[in-house]
């Protein structure tokens, strides 16, 4: 399995190298500095040379680096790194070098914990959080019986939660977001509109609860076998925290568990049929001569009035002998970014059922260069509040406790695109 | 603390060891801090090994472990004084906080020295009956370590028995950690040719890991579920029993563990005979194959890798999802190219045109290798979809007309494909073709466009012209392209004798006399034998009928696949080749250990790699391809290779184990050879010879032989074989002769 564990900044220095197996020496690290860091030219995460297997995944400048001499299990040595990502984002916030280097006597005793001679453990942010803190432990004898309580529950059955957790007033919120996924051909037509749903809960409850989630879902496992749904939404896959008994949900399609304490994501789910679209884009983009380009870029919003879509940015790309970009847009403000060749065009708000409308024009220069322009895909981010896409809507969430206690739920929906809602034109 | 990687000061060591003896607790801890951190970046601190060890008895957790971090690193280095600390850590395993135990025995693991070993095995039976699971866990892997540095202690301690008994742990992440130790040393043994079957996943282990998977981590599961695919099923009840236990793992969140459920389910499917069954399964596999894309790119790429693998498995998996595969423009290359090849797999009558607007949308984008792997995939989907090829043809004409000069040369290479799938039928895109001959600097397009004239030669008015422009040129150009001008060129002469005479002559006096390449001079000496003494048959010859290709629905051998299954969502799995090409067990290892143990195989796989190089040896050769007609016979292979493919029926058949004698199917390759050629065939060998006109070339070819080298070498010595079998007459002579029948 993982054989060593390293972080690279992104002049390929060693920020952080731990081997777990003997293997390897430390000096690998070099052959990926010369191989993956310094080469500009990389076009695979994984890179074997030899018998040795480099995984990496970039994130904010550092490289994540696993190293394996066998034929490893690709799929869980990122997963792993991902995880370790996840980890240390709840430990100090964001991953980036300086963060590591101010933090490193934190990570290798992360690191040793969540990975053993190569093989990933117990690695749920909140049961780690109990025993590797940021203030020094002392071992004394109360010390002991609380480490092992920490212990066996870090091992147990559920092992993402104490068993002595207490609140005083018992809540769980539970945020249902979407992210709309389209792709819009030239012509209009939708090529691809699905939804990455997540379920994301914050429980503060206090015990041990039970909790029974329901949605107004079908899962669809053969398509073919549609019937009337009446308004339930067919969800294509979904799949669950480790908390959730799949077994149960394979049999009876009941979703229940036994949530940690604290933040988590309950499920995620995929839907493909009517899916809502926000918001329309119609873009009208014509080259005239080889001199300008007018845009004129229509934004429809496409849902009840008394929502509203914010946070609003449309990305129209522009040729790259872009010169100056002339744009009027009533609604919102529209720059030119020369770095990106995209006019990026911010709206606060847009109620439901509004229309706002970008026109412009853009200048070119003249060039040798006879390639015909790509035309990349307009791109739209936004979120609305309390509207799903994909129309799921959650119909309970029952929690059930020994001391019988009077619980508070909430909940939130919220539809959101960020890169993945394209328009070409 | 960002300061303790400030530059490197005059003496720091000794000052590191002045602040590790002083005598406030912080100083030194900062001081292990700094030590620690220069170990990080290399540099050498392991003189100060005997200051750090001094600081390893405390009650501080977090200094304990940065001791431990470095002494294992230094352990091997000072092996005398490692044995200082072992007191240390026998009386930590006794420690009443089970962390500290833990601690103390996952660090003697990795510590390697082989002085502190002794001292670990009475811990080590101590902490595996430890009353705390977190305890026990680390003591089930400590085992695989210690089997890593020594394994007869383990033997002698009788520690592979007591994880045997771990199994049945009440603790489910106690079971995953065994399963997991008991594969590594499984594994370790299993390398180091030990016969002895370590861990063997009986029928009652089997229902402990059915029960445990539900209960243990994520990291557990997949140990679990990796053990899961050893077992051998008795019988179809025990199949199905453990699909319908493993399936409901398939909505897990961790994409590791879905990938090992699916694995656990395509190998033990093989023992289920009810098709209903099967069906359910590969149904409920569908969704989760497709939510994985939602992951981050490296893992969606994982995902893509074994997607493709199972497709080639199972066509139907996922037939109706293509547009799940549709790339986004943000989307890694990595990532795109393998979308790409999954869409042309999934491609179908009812979803071709969503498909090739894709695909031309792909071709205006940015990256030279996407566009051209997209321009590829509208040629593949020409061949595979009968009824889509004039659709396609049409995109491949609006993108030639873009004249961008890497889209137009892929597209003539892409469509020569198309031609020779569908030979005369779009023959109105040749004048296209031709506008755009300024363009073409590449020589694969190069010769494709060649090829391309030479095969409609009587419909292209300015044949003769055209491919003049390139014997002009002759000398200058790659070989691929001497040769399908060559090629080409004759071809040409026989469709119109009376305009092109001395174009041939010219062309076969340059190939013979100003080329370096032997191949090159090999055939035209061929074609001018062939032309002077029987133009009958050098017609039968050059315009040989040919087979039609087709697109292949494997890329790998059908045992291989079967072997890949069997092993997804590892490296094998993705680079789609068996792990014993990319994983050597160190230098003296790689060659001394019998792989697979048994003689059999390894004599197949002897053959199989001669078959091979025999393989790759004709594809860039041309050994016995007089023209490539004759190479149509295999995949498409030499100058018409779209995809490169160890795919001579002889050599699959020896790839998947049915033939042991590389001998026999040698003579196979050679004997479809000479029947495609459409000549009487006689004997295999002998055929070839026949056709040529009683060239008497029978004779280099006849000793077929068996080893691999000398197959190579035969088509170098041939000219001069040829020469000596003619009458006395040396080579200027013998060519002057020829030159004189014209």
């Amino acid at each position: 399995m993982i054989s060593a564990f390293f972080i690279f900044n992104q002049k390929g220095e060693v920020l952080i190298s731990r081997l777990y197996r003997t293997d390897l020496k430390r000096s690998i690290a070099d052959v990926f500095r010369i191989q993956v860091v310094s080469n500009s030219d990389v076009r695979s995460p994984i890179i074997t040379l030899g018998s040795t297997s480099f995984f990496h995944v970039r994130v904010n400048n550092l490289y994540v680096v696993a190293v394996t001499k066998c034929n490893a299990n690709a799929a869980l040595v990122f997963e792993y790194c991902y995880r370790f990502i996840a980890i240390a984002k709840s430990y100090f916030g964001k991953v980036d070098e300086e963060s590591v280097k101010n933090n490193f006597v934190l990570i290798y005793e992360l690191i040793d914990e969540i990975n053993d001679f190569g093989y990933p453990q117990n690695s749920e942010i909140d049961t780690l959080k109990t025993y590797i803190t940021t203030e020094s432990v002392m071992s004394t004898n109360v010390a002991a019986e609380e480490s092992s309580k920490i212990t066996t529950q870090a091992t147990g059955a559920t092992s993402w939660r104490r068993n002595d957790v207490k609140y005083k007033k018992n809540e769980a919120f539970v945020d249902v977001v979407e992210t709309v996924n389209l792709s819009m051909s030239a012509k209009g037509t939708v090529l691809r509109a699905d939804v990455d749903g997540h379920i994301l809960m914050r429980a503060y409850l206090s015990g041990t609860p039970e909790c029974k989630f329901g949605l107004n879902d079908k899962l669809v496992i053969d398509k073919s076998e549609k019937g009337s749904l009446g308004d339930a939404v067919e969800l294509d896959d979904c799949r669950f925290h480790q908390c959730v008994r799949l077994d149960e949900f394979d049999s009876s399609r009941t979703i229940s568990f036994v949530p940690p304490d604290g933040e988590f994501e309950l499920m995620t789910y995929r839907s493909t049929s009517n899916v809502k679209l926000p918001l329309r884009v119609i873009p009208t983009v014509t080259e005239i001569g080889t001199t300008s380009v007018s845009y004129v870029v229509t934004v429809k919003t496409n849902f009840n009035n008394k929502l509203s879509a914010t946070n609003v940015v449309i990305r129209i790309p522009t040729p790259l002998n872009t010169t100056t970009v002339d744009c009027k847009a009533p609604n919102g403000k529209a720059k030119y970014v020369p770095a990106e060749n995209v006019v990026v065009w911010k709206i606060p708000r847009i109620q439901g059922g509004q229309e706002v409308t970008l026109s412009g024009t853009a200048q070119l220069t003249s060039t040798t260069h006879r390639q015909a322009w790509a035309r990349p895909p307009i791109d739209v981010d936004f979120q609305v509040l309390m509207f799903t896409s994909s129309g799921l809507i959650v119909r309970f969430l029952k929690v059930f406790e020994k001391s019988n206690y009077h619980s508070i739920k909430w909940v939130r929906y919220l539809t959101k695109a960020s890169g993945s809602y394209q328009v070409r034109f | 603390m960002s300061t303790f990687r400030g530059p490197p000061r005059k003496g720091e060591n000794y000052e590191l060891s002045a602040d590790l003896n002083s005598e406030y607790q912080s100083k030194r801890k900062d001081a292990i801090k700094r030590v620690i951190a220069n170990m990080t970046v290399q540099k050498d601190v392991s003189g100060l090994f005997p200051d750090v060890l001094k600081n390893m008895q405390t009650d501080d957790l977090e200094q304990k472990k940065l001791v431990y971090l470095y002494l294992m690193n230094y352990a091997k280095t000072q092996p005398e004084l490692v044995i200082l600390a072992v007191n240390t850590f026998v009386k930590d395993t006794d420690d009443p906080n089970p962390l500290v135990r833990a601690l103390a025995i996952r660090t003697m693991g990795c510590l390697r020295a082989e002085k502190i070993i002794d001292y670990l095995c009475d811990p080590l039976q101590k902490c595996l009956r430890d009353e705390n699971p977190y305890v026990r866990k680390t003591a089930a892997l400590c085992v695989a370590k210690l089997y890593d540095l020594k394994p007869d202690l383990v033997i002698e301690n009788g520690f592979l028995e007591t994880l045997q008994e771990m199994i049945a742990d009440s603790n489910p992440m106690v079971v995953a950690n065994t399963v997991a130790a008991l594969t590594d040393i499984h594994e370790a043994a299993v390398a180091n040719g030990s016969s002895v079957e370590i861990f063997i996943v009986t029928n009652a282990v089997l229902n402990k890991l059915l029960i445990a998977l539900n209960e243990c981590s994520e990291w557990g599961r997949v140990a679990i579920l990796n053990a899961l695919s050893r077992y051998e099923t008795s019988d179809e009840r025990e199949s199905e029993h453990i699909c319908e236990r493993v399936v409901p793992q398939f909505q897990h969140a961790n994409a590791s563990v879905v990938l090992a459920a699916v694995k656990v389910i395509m190998i033990h499917l093989r023992g289920v005979r009810s098709d209903n069954l099967v069906k359910q399964m590969i149904r409920k596999m569908a969704p989760p194959l497709v939510t994985l894309l939602s992951n981050p790119p490296e893992v969606q790429w994982v995902a893509l890798r074994d997607i493709n693998l199972l497709l080639q498995k199972r066509p139907d998996i996922l037939s109706s999802e293509m547009r799940v595969f549709f790339c986004k423009y943000n989307d890694p290359l990595y990532v795109k190219v393998e979308k790409l090849d999954i869409m042309v797999r999934l491609a179908g009558e009812n979803n071709v045109d969503a498909l090739l607007s894709e695909l031309k949308e792909y071709a205006s984008e940015v990256d030279v290798d996407f566009v051209r792997r997209s321009i590829k995939a509208i040629g593949q989907t020409a061949i595979k979809i009968d009824e889509a090829a004039e659709r396609c043809v049409n995109v491949l004409l609006d993108l030639i007309n873009t004249r961008v000069s890497y889209v137009v040369q892929e597209a003539v290479v892409v469509m020569k494909d198309v031609f020779r799938k569908y030979p005369s039928t779009y023959e109105g895109v040749i004048p296209t073709l031709c506008a755009n001959l300024d363009e073409l600097d590449e020589p694969e397009a190069k010769a494709s466009l060649i090829w391309i004239i030479g095969e409609y030669a009587n419909k292209i008015d300015n044949a003769d012209e055209l491919l003049g422009i390139f014997v002009e040129t002759f000398t200058e150009e790659s070989y691929p392209v001497q040769l399908q001008t060559l090629t080409a060129v004759v071809k040409l002469y026989l469709r119109k004798p009376d305009s092109s005479q001395g174009l041939v002559q010219r062309v076969l006096n340059t190939a013979t006399k100003d080329c370096d390449s032997p191949d090159v001079r090999d055939r035209a000496y061929i074609y001018w034998r062939l032309l002077s003494t029987d133009p009958g048959a050098a017609k039968s010859v050059v315009q040989a009928h040919r087979p039609t290709i087709s697109l292949p629905r494997t890329t790998v051998s059908p045992a291989l696949l079967e072997e890949l299954i069997s092993e997804i969502s590892t490296l094998a799995s993705i680079y789609h080749k068996p792990a014993e090409t990319f994983v050597g067990r160190g230098r003296v290892g790689a060659d001394s250990i019998p792989r697979k143990g048994t003689d059999l195989e390894e004599d197949q796989n002897t053959a199989r790699k001669a078959i091979q190089t025999v393989a790759a040896g004709q594809q860039s050769e041309n050994l016995l391809n007089f023209d490539d007609p004759t190479s149509d016979e295999q995949q498409p292979s030499g100058l018409a290779a779209t995809q490169v493919l160890s795919a001579t029926p002889a050599a699959a058949n020896l790839l998947s184990g049915t033939s042991s004698n590389p001998l026999d199917d040698l003579v196979s390759i050679f004997g479809s050879t000479g029947l495609s050629n459409g000549v009487a065939p006689g004997q295999p060998q002998g055929g070839l010879g026949a056709g040529l006109g009683g060239l008497s070339f029978g004779a280099p070819i006849s000793p077929a032989p068996p080893m691999t080298p000398s197959v190579l070498q035969a088509a170098t010595p041939a000219p001069t074989q040829l020469t000596h079998q003619q009458p006395p007459p040396p080579q200027q002579a013998a060519s002057e002769d020829l030159l004189g029948l014209f």
